[in-house]
């Protein structure tokens, strides 16, 4: 569904370039859910957002359906992104804006009339549970509510993929697991392509059925999450194997005040 | 003293009327002149959504040329140009054309300013969705930015009662020109005091509006 050909993304920068995608090849299949995963700088952003062209890349090809994204024009560009959802970390809702009016932007992008945007809107809204809530603006829901809002304002075009920026980082653990449930609904359901950037190994544990590690804008290693249950595995990396164990792991030093014992503390009953 | 301020009330009524023209016709021509080139220096700006570095120079000079003119200067300045749009150089008419020319880098620059205060998140998500530049301004920029653009024509409104007063320089009247002629020139303290209360009550008017209209625009809270 989506390919990812010799990827490089290049910024200007003080003292020289910057790369921040370094010849990246990445093939994700038609209807499954693909992680990547990194550090902050490792350049998984920017990756995701060379596959909708948000950041056009320096050199390689991208390919989505089957179509040379590099080789489209501006309008035709345009026409293409209705048919490639994105969320992102911070929700980007317009503040101004109900939900139900956040949900039919992407409709009114894609040229839709006022009166079917209206009821997609709220049938896309149905999908997310939020139907009660589309009268109301942003301020007034919950960080995962937002989330889902901008789930429906991503799906309510019908698009064959989405493109997911670190959608659970800004919420918590409880709110992370149900907005996952609706990316599985969603890919279950309508068979979307779902790309998910995050640096939460739990997040790809939960959803993805492949796995790309990225360091220093490089991918180096990619693996089917369904490996981790084989007994010895091992990823190749350090990284790979950093980020499968999901610990915090700190080198503490030996105290120089030695803790408190408890009878001394402040409390003497 | 009050038979002396009964006695003017018909002068002050017109200098009143004059004055509310003077910004009736000056304030929104601005907003609607001043938006479009706001959006433009925003648009081509360095972090606008198509940066022309070269265009943008000149039109940030040109901006800051006009903004530069005392108003007492432009008003003179610009007779030439007041005589070829409204026919004459002197009274009410005559000073909307300045005003107006004043006012409208003035709120482009509120304009530009507003816009880019928003951040960038809306504007990658509104192109995530495949919408076009003028889609971008019309549909996401303008619409976060609504109450801020409420509360900066609110205070150009109240920056130009002030300049108005000023208006008599070439005949135009207004509340302003009024407390200069009668309370300054001659003297008539209590004319003038009406014809200050009379100013503060405008601009604690359009102020107490202003803010009110934003407050309701405004969905953050």
């Amino acid at each position: 569904m989506i390919q990812i050909q010799n990827v490089s993304t290049s910024f200007a920068a003080a003292g020289g370039t910057f790369t921040a995608v370094d010849d990246v090849s990445l093939h994700v299949k038609r209807g499954s859910i693909q992680g990547i995963i990194g550090f902050s700088g490792a350049g998984k952003s920017t990756l995701l957002r060379n596959i909708n062209l948000l950041e056009r890349p320096t050199s390689g090809r991208v390919l989505v359906d089957g179509v040379d994204l590099m080789s489209l024009s501006d309008a035709e560009l345009r026409t293409k992104r209705h048919g490639i959802g994105m969320i992102f970390q911070h929700f980007n809702l317009l503040n101004n804006l109900t939900a139900q009016e956040n949900v039919e932007l992407s409709l009114k992008f894609a040229g839709v009339g006022k009166a079917e945007r209206r009821r997609r809107a709220a049938e896309t809204l149905d999908i997310v549970d939020l139907a009660d809530k589309a009268a109301s603006y942003p301020a007034k829901l919950s960080g995962g509510q937002k989330q889902r809002v901008a789930i429906a304002r991503a799906l309510a075009t019908e698009p064959k993929v989405l493109l997911c920026d670190e959608p659970t980082s800004a919420v918590d653990p409880r709110t992370t697991s149900s907005v996952l449930q609706y990316l599985a609904d969603v890919n279950a359901k309508f068979g979307i392509t779902i790309v998910v950037v995050t640096h939460e190994m739990n997040v790809i544990k939960a959803i993805a059925d492949n796995v790309a590690v990225m360091e220093d804008g490089r991918v180096v290693e990619q693996f089917d999450l369904t490996e981790l249950e084989r007994p010895g595995f091992r990823p190749a990396t350090s990284i790979g194997r950093y980020l499968i164990s999901d610990k915090i792991q700190l080198e503490r030093s030996e105290r120089s005040v030695p803790a408190a014992a408890p009878s001394e503390g402040l409390i003497n009953v | 003293m009050f038979d002396r301020v009964l006695e003017v009330l018909p002068e002050i009524a017109a200098a009143m009327g004059q004055t509310l023209t003077m910004l009736l016709v000056a304030i929104p021509l601005a907003v609607l002149l001043g938006t479009p080139l706001g959006v433009l220096l925003y648009t081509i700006g360095p972090n606008g959504l198509k940066h022309k570095p070269k265009l943008h120079r000149i039109l940030d000079g040109l901006v800051n040329l006009v903004r530069s003119f005392p108003f007492l200067i432009l008003l003179i300045a610009i007779i030439p140009v007041t005589r070829f749009i409204v026919g004459t150089t002197i009274g009410t008419a005559a000073v909307i054309v300045p005003l107006t020319i004043n006012a409208i880098p003035y709120f482009a620059r509120f304009v530009e300013q507003n816009l880019s205060q928003l951040g960038g998140g809306v504007v990658e998500a509104a192109r995530s969705m495949g919408a076009s530049r003028f889609q971008i301004v019309r549909d996401v920029l303008i619409v976060e930015a609504k109450p801020g653009l409420v509360s900066s024509i609110t205070i150009m409104t109240v920056s130009f009662i002030s300049y108005s007063a000023m208006a008599g320089l070439v005949g135009g009247g207004g509340i302003g020109d009024f407390a200069i002629r009668y309370g300054y020139y001659r003297y008539e303290t209590p004319l003038m005091i009406t014809a200050i209360v009379l100013m503060i009550l405008l601009v604690t008017i359009v102020q107490l509006s202003g803010s009110y209209l934003a407050r309701r625009l405004d969905k953050r809270l």
